[in-house]
């Protein structure tokens, strides 16, 4: 199963590579990971989607707590959360219809249109996964020229806070 | 007061209380070297390669319960500190590496000496850390300490860029430190040791099987009360030895891949296992699928994430051993409920069958040497007081099953990463801390080519170590199972050119001897172990064909032996 794992950490050299190699020196997955400083300088928080069984997701969560860097750690996927990710895709909008069409399916997407050429757009997409994903499947005949996305934020929702 | 960096390390350790620092000079160490020069508290113990330093100082940790400190240089010296960072991270070992690193303004660059040492020994150590700052350095190495000796304990290296070892600052020793993402839990759940408690009262079948935590935690006393308490059967890890005493009726020897009869058919048939300090490797489970089929399982440790990892328990317990086990204690003496007795009664029988098996039995009327009788007239030579440490291989297993360990801290062997060339180095440091004990090496001709530079070392420090070198020709270990699974198809595990030891050991300035047969076994080792203040290499010409029995082949269960 899908978990969003969100993990405090020392804002410390070194601390992304333990995470990291944690992960692939017990063969976990990881499908996506962000880390950004927090609104504390010295915490970093990362949010780490990984898939496994709930035997590995148990030792998923032992092993980050047992790195002394790490400060806490949270599954989301155990309580209502909220997940996003942004998308900037770049897509070739040659002609009058493509070009409507795209900005049709951005509006309705609820993206913006950063970057204007003669030839192509760049589209801001936020959202959850699946979004970005119908996004780039609803672009249909559209070339894609390329896409960047910055791996899945989570954030709990209601009280639940994850603090130092 | 201003010192510089290479004196804040070596004032600190001073202050520490550190007796004993084993290394290795070289270029991004020399400050801290010169140091050490221009002081006395410290004495530092020159070994002959980096790898035995590390061991030294392992070996030193295991028999004392303090943390063994090492410091090796950049790079290479780095890198051939590894192997024994790693042979202590898997068994848990309290210990502090100190490596040398180049410059600051040249790290990165591909400096002469330069490896990233944070980097190659992340996967292995508790922590580690690299000094950018010499204001950083005091706290830094308490926290090292720290980290190294609290919770689970283990490895942690600090890397040192030489300039921070020449920069000056304000030294004072920092008395405690505290690390915000660093708690471990010491004391076990009320709740979880109650339930443990309802099924150890209610079990019919039950079982202790403890490991390297007990002794690490020196909860043995505790244990030993706990089990007599309850007439528990014990069965301890090759980790574990000594955790419990092993001339005590109660105990079922050693379980596992070499483990005996009676201790692996107890743990199959048992209806309730408590683990304690245990990490239910996969040496001691042998196909977990059939690991304890009719137990319930109560989980003692101090790592959450050692609990349910690779069999799913009943009733988890994370804490101290010494802390649960002092609770269970004081819970079972405040119940009016009481056990089974009956039914533990019937247990006992069934054991007494098994135990009947004399699963550890060898031919006793063999021309040649039997490497049991060598480990057998070692435990009656030494009065079974002895600091035993091994190498790894067949000789590992004779040492585990003859020689009855009664007190933690005498069993000194690489448990879990199983590193050959561990056992002479371990020796120095168990003879440093103890200078006045019996310290013997058990080992085999493979083994102590590993590290048999260490000779030198022993005789710098006049070391009586006494080497038990059970020389079959062979890998045992290789061969055994190329003989049981390859159809004695005996790929490499022959060792041709043996170097003469008798006269390799002379060489280096100590005593050497040769025994061939049965009869001078015991002999050679009162005369030996009466060199109180030499360093004694006895070379056992033992049978090639024995085998370590019982045996649990790979992938099957603990109730599926080979026995001899």
């Amino acid at each position: 199963m899908r978990h969003i794992i969100s993990i405090l950490i020392e804002n410390e050299a070194g601390a992304l590579s333990r995470v990291a190699g944690l992960f692939s020196a017990r063969g976990y997955n990881i499908e996506s990971l962000t880390v950004a400083p927090t609104e504390d300088a010295s915490l970093s928080r990362m949010t780490l989607v990984t898939r496994g069984s709930d035997d590995i997701i148990e030792q998923i969560n032992k092993q980050l707590n047992k790195l002394i860097d790490v400060v806490k750690v949270m599954d989301l996927t155990e309580g209502l959360h909220i997940e996003r990710e942004m998308m900037l895709i770049k897509v070739r909008a040659e002609g009058g219809e493509a070009r409507e069409e795209v900005k049709r399916l951005s509006d309705i997407f609820g993206g913006r249109i950063l970057d204007v050429s003669e030839k192509t757009y760049i589209v801001e997409l936020t959202g959850n996964a699946r979004k970005l994903d119908s996004f780039i499947e609803a672009l249909g005949p559209v070339p894609i020229l390329e896409t960047v996305r910055s791996g899945v934020s989570g954030i709990a929702r209601g009280e639940k806070s994850l603090q130092a | 007061m201003e010192l510089t960096g290479a004196e804040i390390i070596v004032r600190f350790l001073q202050d520490e209380g550190v007796e004993y620092v084993f290394g290795y000079p070289g270029g991004a160490v020399l400050h801290i070297y010169d140091a050490i020069y221009q002081q006395e508290g410290v004495k530092h113990v020159l070994v002959r390669h980096e790898q035995a330093a590390t061991h030294a100082a392992d070996g030193y940790a295991r028999s004392t319960g303090k943390p063994g400190v090492v410091l090796v240089t950049s790079g290479p010296g780095a890198t051939n500190a590894v192997t024994g960072i790693a042979t202590a991270y898997m068994d848990s070992i309290p210990m502090v590496v100190l490596t040398g690193q180049v410059n600051s303004s040249l790290i990165g660059n591909d400096a002469f000496q330069e490896v990233d040492s944070v980097g190659i020994t992340r996967p292995c150590v508790k922590h580690n850390f690299l000094v950018k700052d010499v204001a950083e350095l005091a706290t830094t190495l308490k926290k090292a300490f720290f980290i190294a000796t609290t919770g689970r304990p283990g490895p942690v290296v600090v890397d040192i860029p030489k300039d921070v070892t020449a920069h000056r600052c304000h030294y004072s020793h920092p008395k405690r430190v505290s690390i915000r993402s660093y708690n471990p839990v010491v004391k076990g759940h009320p709740v979880q040791i109650k339930k443990a408690l309802g099924l150890i009262l209610a079990a019919k079948r039950p079982v202790l099987y403890t490991g390297g935590g007990v002794v690490l935690n020196d909860s043995a006393k505790q244990l030993t009360e706990f089990a007599k308490l309850l007439r528990l059967p014990v069965t301890n890890t090759s980790m574990g030895l000594g955790g419990y005493p092993a001339t005590d009726d109660q105990f079922l020897g050693m379980l596992g891949m070499h483990g005996t009869y009676e201790a692996n058919m107890a743990v199959s048939h048992c209806d309730l296992l408590i683990a304690i300090g245990a990490r239910f490797d996969d040496r001691v489970t042998g196909n977990i699928a059939k690991f304890a089929p009719r137990a319930k399982i109560i989980h003692v440790d101090i790592d959450p994430a050692s609990i349910s990892k690779n069999v799913k328990v009943d009733v988890p317990i994370v804490g101290s051993v010494d802390h649960v086990l002092k609770e269970m204690i004081n819970a079972i003496q405040a119940t009016e409920e009481r056990a089974d007795a009956a039914a533990l009664g019937h247990w006992w029988d069934q054991i007494s069958e098994w135990r009947a098996k004399q699963c550890l039995k060898y031919d006793r009327s063999s021309p040649l040497i039997k490497p049991q009788f060598v480990i057998e007239k070692l435990y009656e030579v030494t009065q079974g007081d002895a600091f035993v440490t091994s190498d790894v291989g067949q000789h590992q297993m004779w040492a585990a099953q003859f020689y009855k360990f009664d007190k933690p801290r005498r069993w000194v062997n690489s448990g879990g990463l199983g590193t050959m060339g561990f056992g002479l180095p371990a020796a120095m440091g168990v003879q440093l801390a103890h200078p006045k004990a019996a310290v013997a090496c058990v080992t085999g001709e493979g083994s102590i080519q590993m590290n048999i530079q260490e000779l030198s070392t022993c005789m710098q420090y006049q070391l009586p170590i006494k080497v038990i070198c059970l020389n079959n020709g062979y890998l045992g270990m290789v061969r055994q199972w190329q003989e049981f699974f390859y159809e004695s198809r005996y790929s490499h595990s022959y060792m041709e050119s043996l170097p003469d030891f008798v006269k390799l050991a002379e060489a280096y300035g100590h005593i050497g001897m040769h025994i061939n047969q049965p009869g001078d076994v015991e002999a050679a080792l009162q005369e030996a172990f009466k060199q109180k203040k030499r360093f004694v290499f006895l070379n056992f010409v033992t049978d090639k064909s024995e085998n370590v029995y019982p045996m649990v082949p790979a992938g099957a269960g603990l109730d599926e032996m080979i026995l001899v």
